[in-house]
């Protein structure tokens, strides 16, 4: 099949597109975007977070048919002009990034996050990035990590930016 | 082809990033903005895609492999077997003996018996589908137990890998003086490593018939040992590359794609891709030895322990790996950081038919601790006393022998630990029937209204080695160069050792602006083009890399010194350097570094050994195996609903010493990862086994701690500089791992007054209703301040 997608703003047009092919696998093998990981491809671990039309998706659960004509937006796309957006800068400050392999998908997550509830409590926090597992860093550096990026924005809550 | 993202990985900031401060990683950016090349992400135009038959038996006899039909599939263009190893048909760590495609027997579930090279990975798994392998199934031996019985046919060195006998004092006489005894047994199920970024790699072949392999792994060298030698190439047509390592913790020191994507590569002339997904990779990788400790302690009534025995078993599965090693390791600490005079330590690694276990974070001195710990918590409740209290009056310290013989040498500072969390004010009380229901044990889903909830505090304190032991000495070679660009000194670092994600790239940088001064640091490829750095593993590889750099970086001091003595006509000896700028005696700078070397660059490398270690003896065990310890304690606390077996870890507080916090921010990522994966074992992390088949090889049976489950971890980090090493640090990854899980386990017995002889804790375990009365266990005394 063929798929049109915008995806961080370039559009897309990709053809022979296997019916089954996930999301995940079209970023990374036909668009070329490989910043989204794959750790198990069943959802469980939200390495491969993406935002769908501005809804954060496991990419690895949503067939690549299924966004035609949508806007994806993925952890390359979160900066403009391929900067450091304040939630990545976040977590390289806060020691947030060990072996990295989640930190994309934890990224994804902690900006959709922070655009829903500028000044998340810690139990709010950690349910909403409980769907992200990372194995090297306890999550605790994580955690400051977030609260360091809504501390930042300070009383303009609106520097988070909303979801794409 | 190149890692690309690696060659953004220099850093021009400050030079004041040097040793002892949260200087950033130089590979950051890229991690947190995608860009950074894990070696699940190489890409090579024209690649194949390799993917592996495996056997769905844990033991059967290999009749015959039929690959006709799957070769004849329109994309595939090459399915290997056993036939086709060039060289070495087995590999292994330490010991050659499992094979790189399996022929004549299986010997576990998941082994390897075919490849297959084809232009989409789907061709080549519906192809692996189409390869006929005629199995003749056997009994599998799946208990360790059983193994050592010799009653056994079939499996190597009649099931036993490893007998370890350690012996000091004499613990059939002291058991006469010992006023109060307790034993007990303690096991431990199958931790896995489950790393996020998976196996794979990258293999593309030279045109001299050579290869090139971009690959996760611990250990460049190693592997480009065993590659060669199953590849009959000679080691210079092997050449390795570190790509991005997602994670390790021992689970990357054996090889897993190497030798099979590099026969694809050879085999089709293209370069190929493979890359494990989260089902293979529970069966591609080795998994944390299970465990049977039998304990027995003896003390006075007073709290001196006399003597300690203990006999552990490790079920080390199907193939060697390092089980050896593994054992040792177990058995140096199996009576914990205590002195005691008497120990007898009895230790057996195991084959059987359970996938093969390895070195994970730890090895086996996790098991030990586990098993001692708790035998400590039993004691104290035998002898009416607080478990610190007992833990503090046999604290080992400097100058004391280890039951191998060996004192104590460098800081052992276990007392100012334990204040430390006897020190520490407890958390506050959670009244679950009122609070927030997120917070109880099971979270939201929790049914009950908390009636049932009790909290628990344990205790727990671990000791081991840093660095290879027991006569295994290593080194560990960087290079480091320094030339001008644009008018700036520039210093680039060269070392094979892998960046699994503990920050020894940081390091490195670190250390080179603090001995030259130099602010950018550029830092390349980890590959097998430097002599061996040794293996990111047995918490060694900071120190050794650090002795290294260090090394070069005075060899290159040096040099420009020298040659701005020959310059200026005045001794090298009055210069010194800082980074831009050579200065005279008086502190004045006298030349830059820019007009000494002109276009000229100044380079060395250096080999930096640790001090000699022996193997110990086989009879009693004895020897001078070490070359230094690191110790760490947990205070757990804990609130268990005993009507639904949920747990909720409260608390984890740490206290650990470190020599010199190197890093502080890493260190503490060290501490809380090592932490969380202790609390994992304690609590949920078990790979389950029927028959020596996985029943949980997925992130949805097989579950890791995530954000939810994981406490505030307020910690301690002492620094008491090691007088060995460089800078007086010490190793820091495993230490954390070791008694986080013990310290759980007391504190869901001091919770519930069950034994709970068995880790990970099971819900059932836990319903008071059905764990039954005669499961309690004496309970301790409160500590008398
Ligand atoms: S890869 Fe999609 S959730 Fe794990
Ligand atoms: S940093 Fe390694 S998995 Fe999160």
């Amino acid at each position: 099949m063929k798929v049109n997608v915008t995806v961080n703003g370039v559009d897309h047009s990709v053809d022979h597109v296997w019916a089954l092919e996930s999301l995940l696998d079209f970023l990374r093998e036909r668009i070329g975007l490989r910043g989204t990981k794959n750790a198990c491809e069943q959802g469980e671990c939200g390495s491969c977070s993406v935002y769908v039309d501005g809804v954060l998706v496991c990419s690895c659960l949503v067939a690549a048919g299924q966004v035609e004509g949508c806007s994806v937006v993925t952890v390359e796309g979160l900066a403009p002009d391929r900067g450091v957006h304040p939630v990545q800068q976040a977590f390289l400050d806060a020691g947030a990034v060990q072996c990295g392999f989640c930190t994309p998908g934890m990224v994804v997550a902690a900006h959709c996050l922070l655009a829903d509830d500028p000044v998340p409590d810690d139990l709010t926090v950690r349910e909403q990035l409980s769907g992200n597992l990372c194995r090297c860093t306890g999550y605790q550096k994580i955690l400051d990590a977030v609260y360091l990026a809504a501390e930042r924005a300070g009383a303009a809550p609106s520097r988070q930016g909303s979801r794409p | 082809m190149t890692v690309t993202d690696t060659a953004t990985r220099s850093s021009a900031s400050a030079a004041a990033d040097g040793v002892g401060v949260s200087a950033p990683r130089p590979d950051g950016v890229p991690k947190v903005d995608g860009s950074f090349v894990y070696s699940s992400d190489e890409y090579h135009d024209g690649s194949l895609w390799g993917v592996t038959l495996r056997s769905p038996h844990p033991r059967a006899r290999i009749l015959a492999i039929d690959t006709s039909q799957a070769a004849g599939v329109d994309g595939v263009r090459c399915v290997l077997t056993h036939e086709d190893v060039p060289g070495s048909k087995l590999f292994g760590m330490n010991t050659y003996d499992q094979p790189v495609l399996a022929f004549d027997e299986v010997r576990y579930q998941g082994e390897p018996v075919a490849v297959v090279a084809a232009t989409h990975p789907e061709i080549a798994r519906r192809a692996c589908e189409l390869i006929v392998v005629d199995y003749e199934e056997l009994v599998p031996v799946t208990n360790p137990e059983i193994a050592l019985s010799g009653q056994v046919e079939g499996l190597p060195q009649g099931g036993l890998v490893r007998h370890v006998r350690i012996r000091h004092g004499d613990v059939d006489e002291a058991r006469a003086t010992a006023e109060v005894t307790v034993k007990g047994r303690y096991e431990m199920g199958t931790q896995d490593p489950a790393f996020l970024g998976p196996e794979s790699g990258l293999a593309v072949p030279l045109g001299d018939g050579g290869v090139e392999l971009y690959v996760s792994t611990q250990d460049l060298h190693r592997d480009q040992r065993q590659v060669a030698d199953c590849l009959d190439l000679p080691l210079d047509r092997v050449r390795l590359v570190l790509s991005g390592v997602g994670g390790a913790f021992g689970g990357k020191e054996d090889l897993n794609v190497h030798i099979h994507a590099c026969m694809l590569a050879l085999s089709t002339g293209r370069p190929v891709r493979m890359v494990y997904g989260r089902e293979e990779s529970f069966f591609g990788h080795v998994h944390r030895h299970p465990a049977i400790a039998d304990v027995e302690l003896g003390a006075t009534r007073s709290g001196r322990l006399v003597f300690t025995r203990v006999r552990l078993v490790l079920d080390g599965g199907a193939y060697t790996s390092t089980s050896q090693v593994v054992i040792a390791n177990g058995c140096y600490f199996a009576a914990g950081a205590y002195d005691v005079d008497n120990v007898e330590i009895d230790g057996y690694a195991t084959y059987t038919n359970n996938p093969p276990c390895g070195a994970m974070r730890g090895f086996g001195a996790v098991q030990s601790c586990y098993a001692i710990e708790s035998a400590m918590d039993r004691l104290a409740a035998a002898l009416g006393m607080h478990p610190l209290e007992l833990r503090m009056r046999n604290a080992i310290s400097e100058g004391d022998l280890l039951p191998t013989g060996q004192p104590v040498d460098g800081p052992a500072p276990v007392q100012e630990i334990l204040s430390y969390l006897r020190d520490l004010p407890l958390p506050a009380d959670s009244d679950h029937t009122t609070g927030d229901m997120r917070a109880r044990p099971g979270g939201v889903g929790n049914v009950t209204r908390g009636e049932g909830i009790r909290r628990g505090v344990g205790y727990a304190l671990g000791m081991k080695a840093i660095g290879f032991s027991g006569g295994k000495d290593d080194t560990c070679t960087a290079r480091v160069t320094v030339w001008i660009r644009d008018g700036e000194p520039v210093a680039e670092v060269h070392c094979a050792a892998p960046e699994i994600g503990q920050g020894v790239v940081t390091l490195q940088a670190q250390i080179v602006r603090t001995e030259l001064g130099v602010r950018t640091v550029e830092l390349r490829d980890s590959d097998t083009d430097i002599a061996e750095s040794g293996a990111s593993s047995a918490s060694r590889q900071s120190w050794m890399t650090a002795g290294a750099v260090v090394g070069a970086c005075a060899l290159v001091r040096d040099e420009i010194l020298e040659r701005a003595a020959a310059v200026l006509g005045s001794p090298a000896a009055g210069l010194s350097l800082d980074g831009t700028e050579i200065h005279d005696c008086d502190g004045r700078p006298v030349l830059s570094v820019a007009e000494l070397l002109g276009p000229e660059s100044v380079s060395h490398a250096y080999t930096y050994s640790h001090r000699v270690t022996e193997p110990v003896d086989p009879e009693r065990g004895q020897g001078d195996a070490h070359i230094a310890f690191a110790y760490a304690a947990h205070r757990a606390t804990v609130d268990v609903d005993v009507d639904l077996g949920l747990v909720r870890v409260v608390e984890m507080a740490t206290a650990q010493d470190v020599g010199t916090a190197m890093n502080p921010l890493a260190v503490e990522g060290q501490i809380e990862g090592g932490t969380v994966q202790g609390l994992g074992l304690a609590v949920m992390e078990e790979l389950q086994f029927s028959d020596g088949r996985i029943v949980n090889p997925s992130f949805t049976d097989y579950l890791i701690p995530t954000m939810l489950d994981v406490p505030p971890m307020p910690m301690k980090i002492f620094e008491f500089p090691h007088p060995d090493s460089p800078y007086g640090l010490n190793g820091v990854g495993e230490p954390p791992n070791l008694s986080s899980t013990p310290a759980i386990l007391n504190a869901l017995r001091d919770a519930t007054g069950l034994e709970l002889p068995r880790a990970p804790v099971r819900p059932s375990d836990l319903v008071i209703e059905l764990g039954g009365r005669a499961n309690r266990r004496a309970s301790a005394r409160p500590l008398q301040a």
